[in-house]
């Protein structure tokens, strides 16, 4: 795989509604293998390979944001009061490392020392958001307003790594799928294909919906970098995802009950092409096709996801091998599309 | 008509998986109207062409199930909920696969009895000894309904999905019935409401009516100290004010009211403090849809034993067929 590629996605920050940096990157990296380039009013940026034949119409959704944080005070001591933009378990916040604004100010969210903690009961339970603040080293509110205002966007500072047979960084919700769906817009397809990369999804399917609107697709996949929860446990409980099982096909999510043909014709493809593929756990989560796929007088709605740990922290890992396998199988998928 | 209940009630159909119930329904109506189509998400819309107003009428086909999230050593499966499935009531209840294979709802035990019931610690056993049976039986996406024939206590009926079955019975019924119209009518059968009024959105927005009416189901207050509610089993369709989704247009509401008190036909206002309608969908779609909400008042709603009264069913099938007699442009200018 173009890890080379994946990193620079992985390393570019686009907390929901920040998304510009992400999609002059990715721009860039397809605006040979597209006949149409456009950017929608919320900022979708939604490209077109033509093909030969009209339909069917089909959609790849994969959307550039990320979760992250947004500056709402600043006191008059120079820390930075917070909140959380998108879905973040506040229990992974502690002593991360953070760049804040355009400026990308390096910084620390706050932790108490266990010294201060220690016998307080305070160390038995986690801080909650409004107890902590962001530390970019400065000592006065004159000093942060230099460099950053209210509103300002904060994302995590996690740096790439290759480790062999997974690699670790941030954002591969839905980074993963950025570089997917860009993967795919290499390779020529006889119908219409949409490769929109959506923003604010993150915060509600926003750009989803004006996208599907606008696109009005027969058919519309959205890829992901999905949950895996592969960790030891103790009861035989499902796992959501498991890494190096291969792509994971979703059924049913909090947001689409997938069509069925489309669901059989993944399956199908990947039993031929002996693609290793897994279910995800149905009911959980929810994706850009949930919005897609009841724009208008609707549209037959997939996922496809590569399975990744830890997401929606500043740290995930996901397999090479997986990745490269949803590629195979959705550019296999959309060669036996037809209405 | 008991024997139209019994079919359609017995006829598995979670949501997204209404094809029985769909081809039940069409066989039903098909000569009735002029043309049926399904749409992208499986809506069947029945038209019957007239020169007025674009009247959507819509009910729901889906009914809430259970669907395999995992499937354990010994082959027992995990299951999430699809639609509003309240552990209290599925304990001990069988289901059942589109496949016709039936499993027992099993629990993990509970530390104390005042534990609260989880449906993460339930299990479907189906009967398999080991994994590999059981993955030969189904497999993770699965999808099953409860399983419970209809039972006929007379003049009232009790069923697994009386939500929304008896509203398709209401409609299947009325097109049957109803012999000349100045509207130009559009009976929608939807699929996906119990996960969020979904198939009521892309049907909504392809047939661009001018007025809709969602017939679907609704709680009563007339159990033993149930939760306040002024409506009751046996007196007459509901005419929807409010409920979770859906501010009855007033235009829509007074139609109802007044064309139900001309024909002598008893009814009942409704207030639904939980639940929601494809109505929701209808009234917010493109630039608004005056919409209202004729239900059928059912005990025990999302429950394998849903009852209704017949004596409701046929007043709302005769209230139904008088709106629809009525030129409804009058009353919606």
């Amino acid at each position: 795989m173009n890890v080379e590629l994946l990193e620079r996605l992985s390393n570019t920050n686009g907390v929901a509604g920040n998304e510009t940096e992400v999609r002059e990157l990715i721009k860039n990296e397809i605006k040979n293998f597209v006949d149409e380039i456009k950017v929608d009013a919320l900022g979708n940026l939604i490209t077109l390979k033509k093909g030969r034949k009209n339909r069917p119409k089909v959609m790849l959704a994969a959307h550039m944001d990320e979760v992250g944080l947004m500056v709402t005070l600043i006191e008059k001591t120079g820390f930075l009061r917070f909140v959380r933009v998108g879905g973040i378990d506040e229990r992974i916040l502690l002593a991360k490392h953070i760049l804040v604004g355009k400026e990308k100010i390096p910084g620390v969210i706050s932790a108490k020392p266990i010294h201060l903690t220690w016998r307080k009961e305070e160390d038995k339970k986690v801080a909650k958001i409004e107890e902590l603040y962001l530390d970019i080293g400065a000592s006065t509110k004159e000093e942060v307003e230099k460099f950053v205002r209210l509103g300002d966007y904060v994302a995590f500072a996690t740096r790439f790594e290759d480790l062999g047979r997974v690699v670790k960084g941030k954002a591969f919700d839905d980074r993963i799928g950025c570089y997917v769906l860009i993967e795919i817009l290499k390779e020529n397809y006889d119908f219409p294909l949409y490769g929109v990369f959506t923003v604010q999804e993150e915060v509600g399917l926003r750009g989803a919906r004006v996208a599907g609107f606008s696109v009005e697709p027969d058919i519309a996949f959205a890829l992901e970098g999905t949950a895996a929860g592969d960790a030891p446990q103790k009861k035989d409980l499902s796992p959501a995802t498991i890494l190096g099982r291969g792509p994971a096909i979703t059924t049913m999510d909090r947001s689409i009950i997938c069509d069925k043909e489309l669901v059989e014709l993944l399956v199908k493809t990947a039993e031929e092409k002996k693609i290793p593929y897994q279910f995800k756990r149905p009911g959980v989560g929810g994706t850009d096709v949930g919005r897609i796929h009841l724009a208008k007088e609707g549209a037959k709605g997939g996922v496809v996801a590569v399975p990744c740990r830890y997401i929606h922290s500043p740290v995930s890992l996901a397999n090479k091998e997986d990745i490269d396998n949803t590629i195979k199988l959705m550019k296999e998928t959309l060669k036996k599309l037809e209405i | 008509m008991k024997d139209l209940i019994k079919r359609l009630t017995e006829t598995y159909g979670p949501s997204g998986n209404e094809e029985k119930v769909r081809e039940t329904i069409k066989k039903e109506i098909e000569k009735y109207v002029d043309e049926t189509k399904v749409d992208v998400l499986g809506n069947l819309i029945a038209h019957q062409k007239g020169s007025g107003v674009k009247v959507m009428l819509a009910a729901h086909m889906d009914e809430i199930g259970v669907v395999v999230i995992h499937i354990d050593e010994k082959g027992f499966l995990r299951f999430s909920n699809v639609g509003g499935v309240f552990p209290l009531n599925v304990l001990g209840q069988r289901v059942v696969f589109a496949n016709g294979l039936i499993g027992t709802i099993g629990e993990e035990k509970r530390e104390s009895a005042k534990d609260e019931l989880k449906l993460e610690k339930m299990f479907i056993d189906l009967g398999a000894s080991n994994k590999e049976i059981a993955q030969k039986m189904v497999k993770i996406g699965d999808v099953a309904a409860f399983q419970r024939d209809l039972h006929d206590l007379g003049v009232r009926l009790i069923s697994k999905a009386m939500d929304d079955r008896i509203g398709c019975v209401v409609l299947i019924e009325t097109i049957k019935q109803l012999k000349k119209t100045p509207n130009d009518l559009y009976f929608v059968f939807t699929v996906q409401e119990e996960v969020g009024v979904r198939g009521a959105m892309t049907s909504t927005y392809g047939i661009s009516p001018d007025i809709g009416l969602a017939v679907d189901i609704t709680g009563t207050g007339d159990t033993p100290e149930a939760r306040t509610m002024a409506v009751e089993l046996g007196k007459g369709p509901a005419i929807k004010v409010k409920d979770v989704g859906l501010l009855a247009h007033p235009k829509v509401k007074r139609m109802m009211i007044e064309i139900a008190e001309r024909e002598k036909i008893p009814y009942q206002l409704e207030v639904l403090e939980r639940g929601a309608t494809d109505a929701w969908a209808i009234h917010t779609t493109k630039e608004g849809v005056p919409s209202g909400v004729l239900s059928v008042p059912t005990r025990y709603v999302h429950t394998p034993s849903e009852m209704i009264d017949l004596g409701d069913v046929e007043k709302t099938i005769a209230l139904l067929r008088k709106i629809l007699q009525e030129d409804i442009r009058k009353w919606i200018q």
